[in-house]
């Protein structure tokens, strides 16, 4: 979302009164990290989502406490300009002094409590976002220069219980029609167009659901994680049975992740404070590793004699990383490396981490 | 002297002695004059001799006769008989021994054997003397009888001579009177060779009266007979008028017969011996063997099938079916008698027919066969739901039995393989129906299971304990197996006659009992558990958890002894001995281990997430910014440890104890309180500032450097320290995470403190490190506290208070 350079991260839930953003750079080449602080003071942040059309605005959701009350309430903000350029003349200097985030517009929650997600549209220009509050699902439509944001329609759950929605993504596919959504043990499709819903898993996982994502290149596959430790596959037009399930972490799993190019590759993250890296070859969309061109007329034995010794690869851990002392909260990719991925626990350990050479290159080749 | 010798009546010892004597004497006399006597003669004379002159002269006899004096006397070192100086050897030559004796002896010796020489030489000559005067009568006597006898024979020629000429005249006579009677003898002979012929043709001319007679009063037999008596003759003379008429008579008659024996044949009726009388005797007529062959099977076709529509009716939908015992009885003794007799029948009356033949019957009895066999296995189809063992495996024997008499008589039919076949088949489905039933049997334990422990809380009294019921399910389990075991086992008893059939001996052992029911069982067993982990309704309300609980225990029972004796009896009953590769024991027992350790681990999955939920909830739903300040320990805690206690005793009444951790001495109840009250206070308290978050962090996270990290679902181990370890582990957790999602106010942390005390207090005990309870309660205070604005905790000792009080 920064596609410069360097990797944006979602802030972490940090337990402060007024919350901090901590932009990371990470210099590739040099190895060098630097960091900018950028407060908000509106208070602390649960979650964070960047526009994809303008790299200076980001949304975010916020714990508000007023009155003993907890309120959760969603903003839209800009972020100071310098930053955006991406120079960073003098590192040192910039760490230390922290600057302000610039409000542009609320995210009217009046109407409806606790704002648990907000999801930019992921193709378009940046003006739609759908924020998920309790158990309503709300389209926004940003005004000019992001200064006013209107409730464009809206859908809610019907049924008993307190339902509330823990989750939500914006499936890139179908002229980015799609989006969805998780509540307790439910995955929900839902079209944006009419806000109705598409599909339902129900009983997607035995207990809470924490996370989902889309793959990127295969318009029907979903990800979904939960407390029930397992990371299922599913295929939307089949919700009966999940595609695949995976079970190498001991406690809830936090945040998966599919790599923006290669789907292959799966990030999870859960509170057994593990980051695991699985290889998800059978259900991606090069089942039989990368397809060589037929261009490659001068190269073509050699590519046949390497084809030859290629097996269909399995689908496996690749690797499963400690560094993490408490429960890891968030795991993603980097948007300009397909190879960077960075995950972040509780005490506020930030661990970035390299897909291994070996595979990257099994990949590739 | 020979005749004498042979006529003395008995040659006893002291009679023959005096033969002794004169031979040596005489061997003596023969080697010419010696001038001395024999040195060995004892000078006692004959009366007093001893037993070793007796041998002696015995030897001597002995040696005139050819033998070796040493095997007949056993005289261990006799002197050389060939030595030319014995005296009394054979060999004796007076001048070498006089040459000797001259060479050798001085005067004196020389003179003293020569005096000793002639003192025997004069024993000797009174010895003869004695000897001839004691048999001189005896002498005499055979004198006398010879000459006595010499007359006699010269008599008795005469007499001889007299008899021969008698003779002479007697065959003379003979000879005479044969020549006589020569001419009338031929006579007699020519008129008995008339006499023969004439009663031959009296019979032939009397043929056709008789054979119509015969025809008449139905003696078909005797009148075959007689015309193939006459047949061959009328045959040789037909060109005679006279016979040609007896012949054409016969022929006539013969046809009539030939018919009338057809009709009998057609009409049936009288069954299949007679039947094959009239074939035969048609056979005999010389009526074509292929036709009647043909019509034989055909009729015998109509019997059979007579008797196959009458199994089929029994067979029928409507009428209740007879029991199959009945059903193959009838069917052994009408079918598959009259096929036999047929059988019988045609191969003893056709055999001329050859192969052709054997192979038009064996067509036969294979088509009618295969209709029989199908009418029999739809009835044991209609036999396999139903329960009783030992009455099938009756009717099966008899149906094989009954087929291994044709079998043999017609080996080509295969009918004993399709019958061995059909046998297998039933065999082999109901090894399935048995495994069916145990299946169904242990479904039958598992749902009175659940009524068992869905009911008992009616009346307040506790129903059958979770031993009891594993007790129960455990042997009625067991008993199932060994009465499917016991109805199986009827296949292979010995008296059965399909037992010895390579199937039964062999596959039917390892391959069906074995593996497929024994083994087959005891892995859908495994199977039906391990669906109770695997079921959607994960949430714990489709499975009640102390059935995982029992089922657990139950596969471990069966993992560490109930398998192996289920096999060794299987074994033992059934003696496998073919080199079909077998399950070992071990890989079924590894089975059910893993069983046993994925139900245990659910159910720790299960009872944890149980109490997760009511701590979460407890979390999530409460206000903490705008709590009170605590007065006592929430409802829930003490909900969790009541919860926790229960499980406890529940897992107690079927694991072990296991093992706990040693404790270290200061790990006593009073430790726990100084836990909430120093160490907590000065970690976080006064150190806790908005600016300065990061030294809060350090501080924990160096503390985490030291403590082992917690594998929070980590596999439990058969004891129920480790299942309550696990159930814990899994509670304090989900409160850890759930409490690092809140916002507490400052009455909100120290109700947290006052709850984690609580627990503190009364979880340690359940767990085998109880330092594991102790840093998970730890973290919850202290993300409490950083998840607090205003973090004031509470005195340790009024949490203290508190806590006892409540």
């Amino acid at each position: 979302m920064w596609p410069h350079r360097g990797i944006s991260l979602q802030a972490p839930i940090l337990p402060e009164k007024e919350g901090e953003i901590h932009i990371i750079d990470f210099d590739d080449e040099n190895n060098i990290i630097n960091k900018n602080v950028l407060l908000h003071q509106a208070g602390e942040i649960w979650h964070i989502s960047a526009s994809p059309a303008d790299r200076g605005v980001l949304a975010t959701c916020y714990n508000r406490t007023s009155d003993s009350k907890v309120l959760t309430c969603a903003a839209v903000w800009r972020m100071p300009k310098e930053l955006e350029s991406g120079s960073h003349e003098s590192p040192d200097d910039s760490s230390s002094t922290a600057q302000t985030l610039e409000l542009l517009c609320h995210l009217d929650n009046t109407a409806h409590s606790n704002m648990a997600c907000v999801v930019w549209e992921p193709m378009g220009d940046g003006k739609k976002i759908i924020s998920l509050a309790d158990n309503h699902i709300l389209l926004w439509d940003l005004q000019e220069s992001s200064s006013q944001a209107v409730l464009a329609s809206s859908a809610s759950l019907g049924g008993k219980g307190q339902l509330k929605f823990t989750s939500g993504r914006w499936s890139p596919h179908h002229n980015c029609t799609q989006v969805a959504t998780a509540n307790d043990t439910t995955l929900r499709g839902w079209d944006t167009r009419s806000m109705s819903q598409i599909y339902c898993i129900e009983n997607a996982h035995g207990q809470l659901v924490r996370d989902l994502d889309f793959n990127p290149n295969k318009q029907y596959y979903l990800a979904s994680c939960g407390d029930d430790c397992k990371v299922k596959f599913w295929d939307t037009r089949n919700v009966t049975e999940p595609v695949k399930t995976l079970e190498e972490h001991s406690h809830w799993v936090w945040n998966v992740r599919y790599n923006h190019s290669h789907d292959q590759l799966v990030l999870t993250g859960s509170s057994d404070s593990r980051v695991i890296l699985s290889n998800m070859v059978s259900i991606s969309s090069e089942p039989f590793g990368h397809l060589v061109d037929d261009d490659d007329i001068s190269d073509q034995e050699d590519h046949r004699s390497e084809e030859k010794s290629k097996e269909p690869l399995q689908d496996n851990v690749i690797a499963t990383y400690e560094e993490h002392e408490d429960s890891v909260y968030a795991v993603d990719w980097s948007s300009a490396d397909p190879w960077l991925f960075a995950s972040l626990s509780y005490d506020g350990r930030l661990v970035i981490n390299r897909v291994p050479r070996a595979l990257k290159y099994h990949i590739l080749l | 002297m020979a005749p004498g010798s042979a006529s003395s009546p008995s040659p006893s010892f002291p009679a023959s002695r005096p033969w002794a004597a004169v031979g040596a004497m005489a061997a003596a006399a023969a080697a010419g004059p010696s001038p001395g006597s024999r040195p060995g003669d004892s000078p006692e004379g004959p009366e007093g001799e001893a037993p070793e002159r007796r041998r002696k002269a015995h030897g001597m006899l002995k040696l005139y006769y050819g033998l070796s004096e040493g095997e007949a006397a056993g005289r261990p070192a006799g002197p050389d008989p060939l030595d030319p100086t014995d005296l009394n050897g054979a060999h004796f030559d007076p001048e070498v021994y006089l040459d000797k004796l001259r060479r050798e002896c001085p005067l004196a010796q020389l003179m003293d054997s020569e005096t000793d020489m002639v003192r025997q030489i004069r024993a000797l000559d009174s010895d003869m003397q004695t000897l001839v005067y004691e048999n001189y009568n005896k002498f005499i006597s055979a004198t006398d009888t010879i000459r006595k006898m010499k007359n006699d024979f010269r008599k008795m020629e005469d007499e001889m001579d007299r008899l021969a000429t008698n003779m002479a005249v007697i065959t003379d006579f003979s000879a005479r009177i044969s020549a006589t009677l020569q001419d009338r003898h031929e006579r007699i002979t020519k008129l008995a060779g008339v006499h023969a012929l004439l009663r031959k043709l009296q019979f032939l001319f009397e043929l056709p009266s008789r054979l119509t007679k015969c025809v008449e009063l139905g003696a078909y037999g005797q009148a075959v007979r007689y015309q193939g008596r006459a047949q061959a003759v009328l045959q040789q003379y037909q060109h005679l008028p006279s016979f040609r008429a007896i012949q054409d008579d016969c022929q006539v008659i013969t046809a009539r017969l030939a018919q009338q024996l057809r009709q009998r044949f057609r009409e049936g009726g009288s069954g299949a011996p007679e039947q094959a009388e009239c074939v035969e005797l048609l056979l005999a007529l010389g009526e074509p063997a292929e036709e009647l062959c043909e019509e034989f099977l055909a009729h015998a076709r109509g019997r059979l099938e007579e008797e196959l529509r009458s199994l089929e009716a029994e067979l029928g939908p409507s009428p209740p079916a007879p029991d199959v015992l009945e059903f193959t009885d009838h069917g052994g003794s009408g079918f598959v008698g009259g096929l036999c007799q047929v059988a019988a029948a045609y191969q003893e009356l056709f055999a001329a027919q050859g192969p052709a033949g054997a192979e038009r019957l064996a067509a036969f009895a294979r088509e009618l066969g295969s209709r029989y066999f199908a009418l029999v296995e739809r009835r044991l189809a209609q036999e396999q739901g139903g329960g009783d063992n030992s009455l099938l495996v009756r009717a099966l024997d008899r149906f094989h039995r009954r087929l291994r008499a044709p079998g043999a008589l017609l080996a080509a039919a295969g009918l004993a393989e399709a019958a061995t076949e059909i046998v297998e088949r039933v065999a082999r489905e109901r090894l399935g129906h048995h495994l069916q039933g145990l299946r169904a049997a242990f479904l039958g334990c598992l749902t009175d299971v659940r009524q068992a422990l869905a009911a008992p809380r009616v009346a307040g009294k506790e129903g059958p304990g979770l031993a009891e019921l594993l007790a129960n399910v455990a042997s009625s389990i067991l008993s199932h197996i060994k009465a499917s075991l016991a109805a199986v086992h009827l296949f292979t008893a010995k008296e059965v006659s399909f037992s010895n059939k390579p199937y039964f001996r062999g596959e039917f052992c390892s391959q069906g009992v074995r593996e497929g029911l024994i083994v087959g069982f005891i892995r859908s067993m495994c199977q039906t558990a391990q669906s109770f982990c695997d079921s959607p309704g994960e949430k714990g309300g489709a499975t009640p958890p102390a059935l995982l609980l029992l089922l657990s225990r139950l596969c471990l029972d069966y993992e560490t002894a109930t398998i192996s004796y289920i096999l060794t009896l299987t074994d033992e009953q059934f003696l496998v001995q073919d080199q079909f590769p077998v399950t070992p024991v071990s890989t079924l027992c590894a089975e059910a281990r893993e069983t046993a350790r994925r139900l245990l681990t659910h159910y720790v999955k299960v009872q944890g997430l149980v109490i997760s939920q009511m701590l979460r909830k407890s979390v999530e739903t409460r206000d903490w910014l705008s709590t009170l300040e605590p007065r006592n320990v929430r409802a829930v805690m003490k909900r969790v440890v009541e919860d926790t206690t229960a499980i406890d005793v529940q897992v107690g009444l079927l694991y072990e104890e296991g093992v706990r951790k040693a404790q270290s001495s200061d790990s006593s109840k009073r430790t726990f309180s100084v836990y909430s009250s120093s160490r907590q206070q000065g970690r976080y308290a006064p150190s806790y500032t908005p600016s300065a978050p990061m030294d809060t962090n350090l501080l924990s996270n160096i503390q985490k450097l030291f403590s082992e990290r917690i594998d929070v679902f980590s596999p439990v181990e058969f004891n129920k320290v480790s299942v309550l370890t696990g159930i814990i582990k899994i509670s304090l957790k989900t409160l850890l995470e759930c409490v690092r999602l809140r916002t507490f106010g400052r009455f909100g942390l120290q109700q947290v403190q006052v709850d984690c005390h609580f627990l503190q207090l009364y979880l340690w005990r359940f767990v085998a490190d109880e330092e594991l309870v102790h840093l998970l309660l730890d973290e919850v205070v202290a993300s409490a506290a950083l998840r607090c604005p205003d973090p004031v905790p509470m005195e340790p000792s009024v949490v203290e208070v508190i806590c006892e009080r409540g």
